[in-house]
């Protein structure tokens, strides 16, 4: 049970403002995201919620137009600080996306892909590296065989496993998934579910979805979001079965959204 | 009366239908019944050089009007040579410029830049002679020939390629205003293919911590590396079969020389320059048979690199 564990903090959200352009697209949002647990953003389309995971690796700094403003901490440092190298801050926190995005080249150069990027490994390193994230993924009893052939070769479902592996092989702290299954069938979705599941005991995860069930099921906090705003923040078993605002309730039952 | 009114407009339209393929079905054959008969016609224009010098006529250098006597390896090595220096320095150049315009350049700026490499792409190459031959060549020969000179000349291996009196024109000059002329061309085609790169791709790579240029040679390139090779076989397409710039700044010497500030020739510059004056059976027709090597060599590198699309793809699919 989650509330067993001992709850520590390892993103904190403090008065985040977003803004692409002119627009304002996130309102002075605070929360925090407990280390090793699954915190889930849910909210119809525009809510903000893949904005607000955006902004934890920066990734928006690809964008002329787009900037932040607040606090961002990662274990108390904060990554919206100019200073914070973008390169380090990647390393630290991988990404998931909406589509798999296999590289067009091996598998093993998919996974090795990340971790070349920060460690000076040997074949031999390497090759364990790979293995550990294929098999972290639930993926390496499907591809061991096949690590030469190319990873666009995959089924959707694998190719999605295949990313999860090339952000952990980097050996991040938190793993962000963007709407990770939305392109995905049942049954691939349900792998991944599970993945997340074992992964959690490693790596803390912010998954942003749009399905209700699947926050319910694999998450242990959930923020809910509408507009920009943090609407509710809490335990997921709460805010399902017991949400404190009118809003949530409504968005929960499906009475809109 | 309605009913016949309606048959009778569907018989039309299905009579316009069969002329519409058959015209379209004609177009089509054209070309190719064409294309037999351009190569009918150079082999048979070439037909006495053939039987006059047979394989001789590749491998000999010498190229005298007088006593008829005609080999064509200066103008194919000139082709060959040109070509090669375009692209030496075509395909970085081109890459940079594609690079910036995707990834670098600001937004306002890319517009202007895209518009300015069309723009030199649709200026006709005589133009690019005439500028090669009255203001770059003079430049060429007096500041940067010596140069290269003193600093390759004495080198060992390279050495004998940069050597000689710095006279503007030349081998190398040609290759030169050839990049220039089909850089627009390969830096328009990368850039397309760049843009074709999808974002979440990039993202991917980004989110990983890869700086741009890992993500370009890591992502990027590798994504894009079957269009890149169809731009820079345009550009070699290009740059085999120029004419008229390169007639200006060759130099149009028959001579086989080492070095490339020396002047010499190419297939489509000797074309140009010699039809005028050929006089004789024996002179035309070794003219026509270096039209023929010329479409041939052409032939050999477009399908080149349809092989090499073609392996790159079974790579590719290699993984199914």
């Amino acid at each position: 049970m989650a509330a067993e564990k001992i709850i520590t903090p390892k993103l904190v959200v403090r008065d985040l403002n977003f803004y692409y352009g002119a627009f304002r697209a996130l309102n002075n949002i605070s929360l925090t995201i407990p280390e090793k647990m699954v915190t889930a953003f849910i909210g119809p389309s525009g809510c903000g919620k893949s904005t607000l995971l955006r902004t934890f690796n920066r990734m928006y700094q690809l964008y002329p137009k787009q900037r932040a403003t607040g606090e961002v901490l990662l274990d108390g440092e904060n990554i919206l600080d100019k200073k914070q190298d973008l390169n380090t801050l990647r390393a630290k926190i991988g990404m998931v996306f909406q589509k798999p995005t296999p590289f067009p080249m091996s598998i093993y150069d998919n996974i090795a892909f990340g971790a070349k990027l920060y460690e000076r490994l040997s074949r031999h390193d390497m090759d364990e590296r790979v293995e550990w994230a294929l098999k972290k993924a639930a993926l390496w009893a499907e591809v061991k065989d096949k690590l030469k052939h190319s990873g666009t070769g995959l089924s959707g479902g694998q190719q999605q496993r295949l990313c999860i592996a090339r952000a952990i092989a980097v050996k991040p702290q938190v793993l962000l998934l963007d709407e990770p299954t939305s392109a995905l069938d049942p049954i691939s979705t349900a792998h991944i579910e599970k993945l997340i599941d074992e992964l959690k005991a490693e790596f803390t995860i912010v998954i942003v979805t749009h399905n209700m069930q699947q926050a319910a099921r694999v998450s242990d906090y959930t923020a809910y979001m509408y507009l920009g705003d943090l609407i509710e923040f809490g335990d997921t078993s709460t805010v399902f079965t017991n949400p404190k605002r009118k809003e949530t309730e409504d968005y929960i039952t499906g009475r809109f959204g | 009366m309605p009913t016949f009114l309606h048959e009778a407009r569907l018989k039309h339209q299905n009579w316009l239908d069969i002329l519409f393929r058959n015209v379209t079905r004609l177009s089509a054959f054209a070309v190719l019944a064409l294309l037999v008969a351009i190569i009918a016609s150079l082999l048979m224009g070439s037909l006495p050089a053939i039987k006059a010098f047979g394989s001789h006529f590749l491998v000999s250098a010498e190229w005298n009007p007088v006593s008829e006597q005609f080999g064509a390896l200066v103008p194919i090595i000139g082709t060959l040579v040109t070509s090669c220096i375009a692209l030496l320095i075509a395909i970085p150049v081109s890459f940079g410029i594609a690079l910036f315009l995707t990834e670098l350049s600001p937004r306002w700026l890319r517009r202007p830049l895209g518009i300015a490499i069309e723009l030199l792409a649709g200026i006709p190459s005589i133009i690019y002679g005439m500028w090669g031959l009255f203001v770059f060549a003079p430049l060429f020969g007096d500041h940067i020939e010596p140069w290269i000179t003193r600093l390759l000349g004495d080198q060992p291996l390279i050495g004998p390629l940069f050597s000689g009196p710095p006279m503007g024109i030349g081998v190398l000059t040609a290759g030169i205003i050839l990049a220039i002329m089909v850089i627009p061309f390969i830096a328009s085609v990368m850039r397309d293919v760049f843009e074709i790169v999808p974002t979440l791709l990039k993202e991917s790579a980004y989110g990983l911590g890869a700086t741009t240029w890992e993500v370009v040679w890591g992502v990027v390139v590798p994504y894009t590396r079957i269009g890149m090779v169809g731009g820079i076989m345009l550009g070699l397409g290009r740059a085999l079969g120029e004419t008229m710039a390169v007639t200006f700044v060759i130099g149009n010497a028959h001579e086989l020389s080492a070095s490339l500030l020396m002047p010499g020739n190419s297939i489509s510059s000797a074309l140009a320059n010699e039809f005028n004056e050929a006089v004789g059976e024996l002179y035309t027709s070794a003219l026509v048979e270096l039209g023929l090597i010329l479409f041939f060599i052409t032939f050999v590198v477009l399908s080149l690199a349809r092989l090499m699309l073609h392996r790159l793809g079974r790579r590719e699919g290699q993984a199914v």
